[in-house]
């Protein structure tokens, strides 16, 4: 019939524009990781030694330089600027997840108290010398961090055990969990000693200067098992976005993929904040730019929010390093009062569009 | 094919919402309209035959106890189309009935975007494909819904309230939809306020009052004077106009002797 190849034709043109505004998302995505690369190498030929920037790339690239030249490169900056990489791209995967399955664009890595707890663990071991047995001295807090952070993880998995996990129930644990922590928090500081104290909040800033390769691997292990992961629940978090009703009726099982959701998010930000200390603002503001940038499908939501994560750290790293002359600022207080302006910028901008 | 729904009984804390209730067996080929007045149990009953409230009871459709098939296979068996609306979100309205398809089992994507245009051009909103939900009307949402709900070809379709938002010419098309749909044999159920629009286009309506069935069969025979009065508390005229169509008239609230 005529109406039926009319219609055909405008469909097929429809389906077209549709394929090409994908191939312009993954073209997005593919820019951010260009970015992202372009801002970790932006970040290596930063810094306070004065390196050169031909001395910095040869030495990047293995050719012969000096050995201070190569130490700086490889042991210190070349972790600090992975490290950043790896931290936004965890917290930012982590967040748009979160923001998902708590059905609220408010909810970041750290709604449910694994900060808080991950804080706590650090407080224990500054404070108290508590650490884990076995572990090397260095690693201490940073155990502690994460051996506080996952108790929290369990505490949560457990709450949906008791098929009580709706997002509000889990909302309120999460904030009861970090009244809990923030008040046992304030109790180990109260002990405290000058100096440990001193340590504490330097810790709670959130700062890349202590990154070394093996906590890099660590967490770049992490997110290599929590990707695929994510990106195959793509469509079922993408569906949940439309009402856990409709979910549900799609043949997603709501419960479970909340569940294994929670569980990659607390691993990643676990991990996360374990190694670098609570860093506010990528986890929330990570996922918004990306959803501006390309919508809420989270088959390009998720990788463009991991990579936006990555590039606003790397930034912020290398701002760190080069704001104020000399100084190296903890990257949580650049994240947070560079980023917040621009965020809210972009977010006044989309709204007048 | 039909669908026999037993004993359904759903509580929300101490609250009964339905006890005990029994539907006719609900034949493939007809539309029935589920009416009754607000907390009736009306939605919670369509929502406990997709199996999205916990209830006790049994629901059947073509032999299948669908509290007990695997969520997958239920999704291709039941279409439901929910009464809220999707909240804001900047997905595009064809990603919607494409994550329809994809969220509960792995399809070709070519083959799944087809489907999904497909089924919004035959629902007249081919033109919304591109637009973003939030951009959207409350009907022109409630037609995407529609399109997410039969876009795996459900043999059995629930419908909570799915003209609550639409212009009258969306209505009929929409109405029309589904007695087509039901005419190619499957069993479509769906809650209906407006008792002159059911009485056009159900082959039987359920009227539902504090949770039970109250009364059921032909328009006809369940849309009398008594009953609405006995159900809704109105005074109300059914009269049947020069085309010998049913026409439910409200005179007032019912005064009781």
């Amino acid at each position: 019939m005529v109406g039926d190849a009319m219609s055909d034709a405008v469909n097929n043109t429809t389906l077209a524009r549709y394929h090409r505004q994908g191939r312009r998302h993954a073209l997005l995505v593919g820019l951010l990781a260009v970015a992202a690369v372009a801002a970790l190498v932006l970040d290596l030929i930063t810094g306070p030694a004065g390196l050169p920037l031909a001395e910095t790339l040869r030495a990047l690239t293995g050719a012969e330089v000096s050995r201070a030249a190569r130490v700086i490169v490889w042991d210190v900056r070349l972790p600090v600027a992975a490290m950043a990489l790896m931290v936004g791209a965890a917290l930012a995967l982590a967040g748009a997840e979160m923001q998902t399955v708590l059905e609220n664009p408010l909810a970041e890595p750290f709604t449910l108290g694994v900060s808080s707890a991950a804080a706590l663990g650090a407080g224990v071991a500054i404070v108290l010398g508590l650490t884990l047995p076995g572990l090397p001295p260095a690693w201490g807090v940073t155990g502690n961090a994460f051996l506080f952070a996952m108790g929290s993880l369990a505490l949560l998995q457990l709450l949906g055990r008791l098929r009580a996990g709706g997002p509000e129930v889990l909302i309120l644990f999460g904030i009861a969990l970090n009244f809990t922590a923030m008040a046992l928090m304030s109790l180990v500081q109260f002990v405290a000693s000058a100096d440990a104290l001193q340590q504490l909040v330097f810790w709670t800033m959130g700062s890349l200067a202590s990154a070394q390769w093996p906590g890099v691997l660590l967490i770049a292990l992490v997110l290599i098992c929590a990707m695929p992961f994510s990106f195959r629940a793509a469509w079922k978090l993408t569906a949940l976005r439309l009402g856990e009703d409709q979910a549900r009726s799609f043949g997603v099982d709501v419960t479970g993929l909340r569940r294994w959701t929670l569980l990659r998010v607390s691993l990643l930000s676990a991990a996360a904040v374990s190694m670098v200390g609570v860093i506010g603002f990528v986890g929330l503001a990570g996922p918004h730019i990306a959803r501006m940038l390309v919508g809420e499908n989270h088959r390009v939501f998720l990788p463009a929010s991991l990579l936006t994560g990555a590039l606003v750290m790397s930034l912020a790293s290398t701002l760190s390093k080069s704001l104020v002359g000399g100084v190296l600022l903890p990257v949580g207080l650049v994240t947070s009062l560079i980023g917040l302006p621009v965020f809210f910028a972009l977010i006044l901008r989309g709204r007048r569009r | 094919m039909s669908l026999i729904a037993r004993d359904i009984s759903v509580r929300f804390g101490a609250r009964r919402v339905l006890d005990g209730l029994t539907l006719p067996e609900l034949k493939a080929g007809e539309v029935t309209v589920l009416a009754g007045p607000n907390a009736a149990g009306k939605s919670t009953l369509l929502r406990a035959i997709a199996q999205l409230v916990p209830h006790q009871g049994s629901t059947v459709l073509d032999g299948k106890d669908l509290a007990r098939i695997p969520a997958l296979d239920r999704a291709r068996l039941v279409g439901f189309m929910p009464q809220t609306l999707p909240s804001g979100s900047s997905l595009i309205a064809l990603e919607t009935v494409i994550a329809a398809l994809r969220a509960g089992r792995s399809i070709p994507a070519h083959q799944a975007d087809a489907a999904a245009m497909a089924v919004m051009d035959k629902l007249g909103i081919a033109a919304l494909a591109l637009e973003p939900l939030d951009s959207l009307s409350g009907g022109q949402r409630q037609m995407v819904s529609l399109a997410q709900a039969i876009v795996r070809d459900p043999r059995l379709l629930l419908l909570d309230e799915p003209t609550s938002a639409l212009d009258l010419a969306r209505q009929v098309r929409l109405l029309s939809e589904l007695r087509r749909l039901a005419a190619e044999g499957r069993v479509v159920v769906a809650v209906l306020h407006d008792l002159a629009v059911a009485a056009q286009w159900a082959d039987r309506i359920v009227l539902i009052h504090d949770g039970h069935v109250h009364a059921e069969g032909a328009p006809e025979s369940v849309l009398t004077p008594a009953l609405l009065a006995q159900v809704y508390g109105v005074d109300a005229r059914v009269e049947r106009c020069s085309r010998g169509r049913l026409m439910v008239l409200i005179d007032g609230e019912h005064a009781p002797l």
